[in-house]
């Protein structure tokens, strides 16, 4: 039997393949398709300190082998997580965490505040790389002096598993990595989506209410790749590896490149069963290579 | 519950330039759908796209586990599922959202246009179990443009608008006779087809107390819940049309 289990800090998965947020609902919506209980985490929707409704709609529009996406974090605010959706999901036997954002850091310290009360919530992951609302979220994540005031800010009240999730949108994605891990991070998250635009030739408009928006999906996965590497090399947290993964394949590359763990987004939509078949697919590469634990593979990349 | 089956396509027949009827096969027993909900399908081998597809269920037959869809060609991924030979797999999740109510009259009008027809046969075929007879308004560019006019008809009377007068009446739908009088004999509309349509149709319901149960199509990457990207703005705020519609009542949606 091969050992599936990885660590993030103080946190053991028991398999390195979370899900993304803002891809999987609050897990419940996946019920259906496959044993929640069967995955290392999932990360649940982007959550703040009041509710939010969101951008106008069109919201999405896909492009070639991916999407953009201009959602703008709606969610029923902290509260309304706590009261009703928490309750729904704690008895998930896997690590919850939950995605926080913010448009000022008073919001984000309230919001991380209020999770860190709750019991089977074991981690959150400081989302400062939204690319779509207006003031806060990328703002935070694409300067490094915001960076790491809003992650040691947040690490003053908040006790459990602080995992911080990168943007790719900047210049020197390892700067920002560094700072969070000075400012208290026990872990970092990348990539977040990659700021895009689509056009409608035959309208002249743009495809989405805002315009810009986030791209994800297969088109972004080289990108991703070579941003967790670089990461991986530059802190000494582990690092959490997505974008574009959708195959076990894709995973176990992450996993070379320095990823502990990695979190799977746009492919829940076409597979929801996605998340299993990695962990199968990962299971598998690990007996047929006669490795004992997915832990070797992290940063196994050979260069020479 | 919501299912993800592979289906095997026994028959495409191509019903104008851009329409086709896929009929497909489960080789296990189908669970119960209602008219209005849909079904996300997986397209496989195109260069762009990269999410399923969402079609609505346009025909059911528990007896023989067969489901129709009707299918208009408009990009990549509707040409490919097109273009799909006999024999062929295709992977569905299905049934979703939540589909058309059952009236509380019996004097029903079932408005459709374009790719919008596919779910009123559905929906007409389960009226009529129900006791209640269906009755067509259908529009179009012109003649060619519309498709399995004889389905429905089986079913109930079939009323037709073409924009260019080459078959029924000359016009949109709302401009049809039924529509033209002041104590319509209908009580209730269902209607799918192109927003500018819905919406005419869910003003003159509301000047007249009739209810109106509208389907939209708003674009959806997961259709089920997932990722809040297909919302419709309504009286209690953004709602997805995927898990809330996309069926709704036109006066819960701001209009
Ligand atoms: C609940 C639901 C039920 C549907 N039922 C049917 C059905 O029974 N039969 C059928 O033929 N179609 C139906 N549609 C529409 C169908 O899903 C789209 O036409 C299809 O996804 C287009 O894919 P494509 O790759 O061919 O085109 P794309 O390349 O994705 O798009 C081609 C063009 O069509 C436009 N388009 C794409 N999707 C939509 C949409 N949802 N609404 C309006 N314009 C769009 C794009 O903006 C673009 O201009 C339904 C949609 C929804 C949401
Ligand atoms: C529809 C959608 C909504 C998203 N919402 C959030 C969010 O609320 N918070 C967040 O940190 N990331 C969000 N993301 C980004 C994903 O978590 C992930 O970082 C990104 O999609 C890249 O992974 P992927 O290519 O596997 O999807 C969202 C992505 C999509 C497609
Ligand atoms: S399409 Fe994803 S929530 Fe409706």
């Amino acid at each position: 039997m091969v050992d599936l289990s990885v660590k993030l800090g103080n946190i053991t998965l028991k398999n390195p393949v979370m899900t993304a947020s803002g891809t999987f609902g609050y897990g419940e919506e996946y019920a259906d398709f496959i044993d929640i209980d069967a995955l290392g985490g999932i990360v649940v929707k982007g959550t703040t300190l009041h509710p939010r409704q969101g951008n106008p709609y069109p919201r999405m529009a896909e492009t070639p082998m991916g999407m953009l996406n201009a959602v703008g974090l709606q969610n029923k605010g902290v509260d309304g997580f706590i009261d009703d959706i928490y309750p729904r999901i704690c008895h998930f036997n896997t690590a919850i965490f939950v995605n926080v954002s913010g448009s000022t850091i008073e919001e984000y310290v309230e919001t991380a505040a209020k999770i860190n009360e709750l019991e089977h919530i074991p981690g959150i992951e400081l989302n400062i790389s939204c690319p779509n609302v207006k003031e806060g979220g990328m703002a935070f994540g694409t300067s490094c002096p915001s960076a790491v005031a809003v992650t040691k800010a947040v690490r003053d009240v908040y006790k459990k598993h602080l995992m911080v999730k990168l943007s790719p949108n900047v210049t020197d994605v390892t700067e920002i990595a560094k700072g969070v891990e000075g400012a208290g991070a026990d872990s970092v998250s990348l990539i977040n989506t990659l700021l895009g635009m689509a056009i409608n030739a035959k309208t002249r408009r743009p495809e989405l209410s805002t315009i810009t928006g986030g791209l994800s999906g297969p088109c972004v996965k080289p990108v991703a790749l070579r941003m967790v590497w670089q990461v991986s090399k530059s802190v000494k947290i582990p690092v959490v590896g997505m974008g574009g993964i959708s195959s076990a394949e894709d995973a176990i590359e992450f996993l070379l490149a320095g990823a502990s763990a990695i979190q799977i987004g746009t492919a829940n939509f076409v597979d929801p069963k996605i998340t299993v078949k990695v962990i199968e697919g990962i299971s598998e590469y690990l007996q047929v290579n006669n490795i004992n634990s997915a832990r070797e593979l992290t940063g196994a990349l050979i260069t020479d | 519950m919501k299912y993800l089956h592979d289906f095997t396509i026994v028959n495409n027949e191509r019903q104008t330039d851009d329409f086709v009827v896929l009929t497909l096969q489960y080789d296990g027993a189908l669970p119960r759908m209602m008219p209005g909900q849909f079904a996300e399908v997986k397209v496989d081998h195109t260069p762009t796209a990269y999410l399923r597809r969402p079609l609505s269920i346009h025909d059911v037959n528990y007896e023989q586990n067969q489901i129709k869809l009707l299918i208009q060609e408009v990009g990549d991924g509707t040409r490919t599922l097109c273009a799909l030979p006999a024999g062929s797999r295709l992977n569905l999740m299905y049934p979703l959202g939540k589909g058309y109510d059952l009236p509380n009259s019996d004097k029903v009008l079932l408005v459709g246009g374009g790719c919008g027809v596919a779910p009123l046969l559905f929906l007409g075929r389960h009226l009529k179990q129900h006791g209640i007879t269906p009755r067509f308004l259908i529009g179009a560019r012109t003649a060619s443009a519309l498709v399995r006019l004889d389905a429905y008809r089986e079913l109930g009377e079939v009323l037709v608008t073409t924009e260019d007068g080459s078959m029924g009446q000359k016009g949109f739908v709302i401009h049809h006779p039924v529509m033209r009088t002041d104590s319509p004999d209908f009580d209730w509309i269902y209607t799918c087809g192109p927003d500018a349509m819905m919406k005419a149709l869910a003003k003159y319901a509301r000047h007249r107390d009739i209810t109106c149960q509208v389907s939209l199509e708003n674009r959806m990457a997961c259709g089920f819940g997932a990722c809040l990207c297909c919302v419709t703005p309504t009286q209690d705020g953004h709602k997805c049309t995927c898990v809330d519609g996309p069926v709704f009542d036109s006066k819960y949606l701001q209009w």
